[in-house]
């Protein structure tokens, strides 16, 4: 970069004062008719010398339901960092249709862009009700101004209701987030996501420390998000990702192994040294 | 549904509220239509004392919205009470006209001192009260938003915002110190002679101002609260607990911040416009950073994240501090260093959060 | 006097400093008491002639003829006192009473001390100015300046030198001075000899000779050469002459300048070293343990406090006081820290704004505590000796020694510190803690014992910054807090948790600070510091040397 650039990109007002700023509503510019949503390609991040990713390349088509498996280390959080916009990469590019460059868009950007994300640790604010824990996610405009006057519509209600019935937290919706179960959290978590109604879903470990009941619905939850939304899920618990991938994609060393049906992945050489081996 | 939303559901809010209202009432009365010989008469000593109390609680609430809201710890709030203070200042010494020492029409007493030729530009101007006003409000906000937007954009949070803000106060503690600056030096602005043609020195003047305090701190008080109860509040409470969270929601935490943040630098502003004509003086160790650090312990003492917390708390603490100097002067940084201390182990949501624990005690 | 001053840690330290900063050889004379019985029983008298005790008591009486005759026979003698009881007597300030014998005291501003054995006098002994008068004076005069320049102190000779420059050297004392070049040893004396030998030969009727001396001039740093060659470059009538006394003086300046940018370099490390031993023991606090210490600064105070309880404990250990004080202040402030973790820190550990207040409350009670216990003013703390004086260099260049032990000794902290943390397994045990608690306390270290230590050992850091800061600043309540808000900013800039970039920040900062003073002004430099720091963060949040990685990341 030049330093007139680098100038330029210093001083750019719209890095705080949310009023110069475009409204970044994708959805009009999104274009997936190529099929893809999500194009993640040739990227590299490292710190400190050492590659958590290393020429990346992955596709996710509008609507599919996406299992990424891989050992500790293989750079899946690092993955939905650059995706999210948390951690710029060393190199390549992220497009999210066939035209929006997500390097270039900050997190707010690219959360209200539709592109949600779930931490592998719960992130709910834990001193209010779950209502207003999804209130807060709401699709809406989320300028300062706005949200100083303006209350909920009630389609947006209606949209709230909706997500905690899907979420199975209608009982729930005056309870304070902080002493909901872990399992009920972590839904609480993906609801929040749906009532942004967001493209793509990024799910980092959805069901881990869930009992056996709670990882059943989990599996129900994300299998009937797909179609709608893109679900990419980065987990550890194989028989949760056999029931609920048709594609899976293993990650090692910060690139791709393997990419097909479960059954594909588990009968490859590659992937079985990789679990196994050594 | 708007009173309801500000008022109603707030008890604690409406009792301090109620509270101020009856004093700004009952004060004046007491004052002005009371002989000194009757029981119930209020000192003119008390009058601007209790004034005093009342700029500061405006000043507390400021510190709260910040602190106890956004979870954003300045201690450079002193620098925009300050501020504001200074802008009311420079009108009031403008006000002066030939009446200093030294009679020149138009020149402050310490710039003949200095041997000035001309007013300097930045004095243009302060002898329209609006005009003053507006830089009251103006300048602080500036100041704020220039600070703010260089801190939170860079990310700067926690302690190392709250070290940077101590720093910009001590900067301009020091640059204030300087007789170049043209603001009085050493001495600030002091001999005040009237405000909008009232005599400083009438007891109805500081009867006004004191009403006028207690006005500004309950309209302070209800912007604070159409705040944090409208949806930007609690945006801005999960930034506190959550900022991350909040960031991949979609909101652009910066920005909540900074305007949280000059909003709040406004308020401490307005605070300190009111309270200069009441003591009538004001000068660079209002800079200092102990002072800052002050305001925080009010909240901290009053109950951070409740706005009447910060109101208790600044009337508490500062009675305490009145008390403490008159009697016994030695013991006062004792308490107020084993108030610091005592709040931050044992009483996390000061004396609010005492209450509500007793209350919730006897409810079971 | 106390015996063991005369085994003064000064000469030790001269001589290690001189080999640090390898600069001309540069004699040292603090033993002139000591060096008397030699020179007394040289001198001491088998004969009928009067000892130069006699003499010089026989200065007090008698009629001014006899006085002159006195000095006649003292100028025989050869007795290192003669130089200053001469000197003192030339200005006036050689003293007597009427006692049989008589007390002979030389004044020296306020001090008087007796001329023969040299003790420190009281006040009390009735003494009177010896009268001189100026014909005795002219006597004197010649006398003095010869024997000045023999003194054995090298800043008397070259006092002595630049008197001569200033009063105009002729034939005469030009041949004194060629014939004392050939026996100086110090090298400042000599280019001071070479001055005042150019000086002369600048008044020659020869050209040539004027040129040369001109030429020998422009390498002279003495104020007295330039105002010479300015003599010439304003007013000679030869334009040739005049061109040259101007290239000298531009000569003279552009070294001038060089030394001066030398000094202001000097000083800026030591303002640094300053900030070092300040920010040093929150590098620890802060930096490693990432606890706010606000009560910083009370600790340093406590620290210079310490150093003057040494002081009224032992009057007679001056020279010794601040030795004794570096423990005494480790292990006092040490243990203060201790007591502050044990008692507020350890229960604030992850809230760091509650630390934040509870550390500054604690620092106001500290504050008020020792304004309560000794009083709101400043103390005198005293500076030994060996610490004061100036190491003269050249005329234009000459160093404080109390800055130069200050920026040795900031360093030798620095270093130590350095040890402790990567050497020991104290160090080893901290940075393990700092990293991950749980994990450590998992391998069984036993992380609160080792929190303790740590802000002991940061405490005590302040306490001995303390130390030194008393020999620069005023001991009072309020030192702490002068330096609290720079040593935070120290450790920002440097980068949290890295002692390298404390020492870096430490030092660019006072230069900073110290080459914005001329043009800004002392309390404008400071507001531009501040505001460079603010913009620096914007740059780089995370200082000069980021701790990288995935764990910096959270």
């Amino acid at each position: 970069m030049n330093p007139l650039n680098r100038l330029r990109e210093t001083w750019r007002p719209d890095q705080v004062f949310d009023i110069v700023q475009p409204a970044p509503t994708f959805d009009k510019s999104l274009d997936t008719k190529h099929g893809p949503i999500l194009y993640v390609e040739d990227i590299s991040v490292s710190f400190d010398g050492f590659k958590a990713l290393n020429n990346l390349n992955l596709y996710i088509d509008d609507g599919e339901l996406r299992c990424i498996i891989g050992p500790n280390g293989a750079g899946k959080t690092t993955m939905m960092d650059v995706i999210t916009g948390k951690t710029k990469p060393d190199s390549g590019s992220v497009y999210f249709g066939q035209r929006i460059n997500l390097l270039k868009l900050s997190e707010h950007e690219i959360a209200r862009g539709g592109i949600g994300r779930k931490f592998q640790k719960p992130t709910i604010f834990e001193a209010l009700p779950v209502f207003e824990n999804l209130e807060l996610a709401t699709a809406s405009n989320k300028r300062v101004w706005y949200t100083l006057n303006h209350h909920l519509s009630g389609e947006q209600r209606d949209r709230i209701d909706e997500v905690l019935t899907q979420i199975g937290l209608t009982a729930h919706f005056n309870q304070e987030a902080g002493a909901l179960s872990h399992g009920q959290k972590q839904w609480l978590e993906i609801g929040m996501l749906l009532v942004q109604n967001p493209r793509v879903l990024l799910v980092d470990e959805p069901v881990a420390g869930m009992t056996g009941e709670e990882v059943e619905h989990t599996a129900e939850l994300l299998i009937s998000l797909k179609g709608r939304h893109s679900v990419i899920v980065v987990e550890h618990d194989m028989a949760f990702v056999r029931s609920i991938a048709n594609k899976v994609t293993v990650l090692h060393q910060g690139s791709v192994l393997a990419e097909g049906s479960m059954d594909q992945v588990q009968s490859d050489p590659r992937v079985v040294e990789v679990y196994l081996g050594e | 549904m708007l009173t309801q939303r500000l008022l109603l559901s707030d008890r604690g809010g409406m009792l301090v509220l109620g509270l101020v209202v009856l004093m700004a009432i009952i004060v004046p009365i007491c004052n002005l239509a009371l002989p000194s010989s009757s029981p119930f008469y209020i000192s003119n000593f008390t009058v601007g004392l209790l004034g005093k109390f009342l700029c500061f609680a405006l000043l507390a609430l400021s510190v709260d919205l910040i602190w106890g809201y956004a979870g954003i710890l300045s201690l450079g709030h002193g620098a925009f009470f300050t501020l504001g203070g200074y802008g009311m200042g420079m009108y009031l010494m403008r006000q002066i006209g030939d009446r200093g020492v030294y009679g020149h029409p138009e020149l402050m007493d310490f710039m003949v001192v200095l041997n000035w030729e001309e007013l300097p530009w930045y004095w243009q101007g302060f002898d329209m009260f609006w005009f003053a006003m507006l830089m009251v409000l103006l300048v602080p906000g500036l100041l704020a938003l220039a600070f703010g937007w260089l801190a939170f954009r860079s990310r700067v949070t926690g302690v190392y915002f709250a070290i940077i803000t101590q720093a910009l106060t001590y900067a301009l503690m020091l640059a204030f110190f300087r007789n170049e600056m043209g603001f009085g030096g050493n001495n600030g602005l002091n001999d005040f002679k009237e405000i909008l043609g009232f005599d400083l020195a009438e007891k109805a003047t500081r009867a006004g101002l004191f009403v006028a305090s207690a006005i500004s701190l309950v309209l302070g008080y209800l912007a604070c609260r159409y705040i944090v109860t409208s949806r930007a509040g609690r945006v801005i409470v999960s930034i506190r607990d959550a900022e991350s969270r909040t960031r991949f929601c979609g909101y652009q935490v910066e920005s909540y911040k900074l305007w949280l943040f000059v909003f709040s630098a406004m308020l401490a502003a307005v605070a300190g416009a009111l309270y200069v004509p009441q003591v009538g003086i004001i000068n660079p160790g209002e800079f200092a950073p102990l002072n800052s650090i002050e305001m925080v312990v009010w909240v901290a003492t009053g109950g951070r994240g409740t706005l009447f917390g910060a109101i208790v708390g600044a009337f508490s603490v500062n009675y305490a501090k009145t008390f403490f100097t008159t009697y016994s002067p030695e013991t006062w940084l004792f308490i107020l260093g084993g108030l610091f201390v005592l709040v931050t182990l044992l009483l996390p949501n000061g004396i609010v959060g005492l209450f509500d624990r007793f209350r919730r005690k006897g409810d079971k | 006097m106390n015996p063991l001053c005369r085994i003064t840690p000064r000469h030790t330290l001269h001589a290690l400093l001189l080999w640090l900063i390898c600069l001309s050889p540069l004699q040292v004379s603090a033993q002139t008491p000591e060096s008397e019985p030699d020179a007394q029983s040289a001198a001491a008298p088998t004969t009928a002639q009067p000892s130069f005790e006699q003499l010089v008591q026989q200065l007090a009486g008698g009629s001014l003829r006899e006085r002159a005759a006195t000095v006649k026979q003292l100028s025989s003698q050869r007795d290192e006192r003669l130089a200053d009881i001469f000197n003192a007597l030339v200005a006036g300030d050689l003293l007597a009473n009427k006692e049989k014998p008589p007390t002979i005291a030389i004044r020296e501003g306020e001090k008087l001390t007796d001329a023969l054995t040299g003790t420190d006098l009281t006040g009390t002994e009735r003494l009177r100015r010896i009268p001189v008068n100026n014909g005795l004076r002219t006597q004197l005069r010649g006398q003095v300046a010869q024997l000045n320049l023999s003194h054995p102190n090298t800043d008397k000779r070259y006092a002595a030198v630049q008197r001569f420059i200033r009063d105009g050297v002729d034939e005469e004392t030009a041949s004194l001075l060629r014939a004392h070049q050939e026996v100086e040893e110090s090298g400042r004396v000599q280019d001071a000899i070479t001055t005042a030998l150019a000086v002369f030969q600048l008044q020659s009727g020869d050209r040539e000779i004027r040129l040369a001396a001109i030429d020998e001039l422009s390498g002279s740093l003495e104020q007295e050469a330039r105002n010479a060659l300015r003599g010439i470059a304003e007013n000679d009538a030869d334009a040739e002459l005049r061109a040259a006394a101007t290239e000298a003086i531009e000569s003279i300046q552009g070294r001038i300048s060089f030394y001066r940018f030398v000094e202001n370099l000097f000083f800026g490390l030591s303002l640094g070293s300053v900030l070092l031993l300040a920010a040093i023991g929150l590098a620890i606090t802060f930096g490693v343990m990432g606890v706010i210490n606000m009560a910083h600064g009370e600790l340093i105070m406590i620290g210079a406090y310490t150093t003057w309880g040494v002081q009224v404990l032992f009057p007679d250990l001056i020279e010794w006081s601040l030795l004794i004080a570096v423990p005494a202040a480790f292990l006092i402030t040490a243990l203060v820290g201790i007591a502050i973790e044990r008692g507020v820190i350890r229960f604030l550990y992850g809230r760091p704004l509650e630390t934040l207040l509870a550390t500054f409350g604690l620092s106001l009670v500290l504050q008020q505590a020792v304004r309560t216990l000794f009083s709101p003013l400043n103390r005198s703390v005293s500076s030994p000796e060996w610490i004061s004086g100036a190491l003269n260099i050249n005329p234009v260049l000459s160093i404080t020694y109390t800055r130069l032990y200050i920026l040795i000794f900031g360093l030798m902290v620095f270093f130590a510190l350095m040890l402790v943390m990567k050497r020991t397994t104290l160090g080893l045990k901290v940075r393990a803690v700092s990293q991950n608690r749980a994990m450590a306390r998992a391998v069984g270290v036993r992380s609160s014992w080792v929190d303790a230590l740590t802000f002991g050992l940061g405490s005590g850091v302040a306490g001995v910054a303390g130390v030194a800061l008393s020999q620069l600043t005023n001991v009072g309540p309020n030192l702490g807090q002068a330096y609290i808000i720079d040593s935070f900013m120290v450790v920002v800039f440097g980068g949290v948790g890295n002692l390298w970039g404390t020492l870096v920040s430490a030092m660019s900062l006072g230069l900073i600070n110290n080459f914005l003073e001329p043009y800004a002004g002392a309390m404008l430099a400071k507001v531009l510091v501040l505001i460079m720091l603010i913009l620096f963060i914007q740059k780089k949040p995370k200082g000069l040397f980021p701790q990288k990685g995935r764990a910096a990341a959270d």
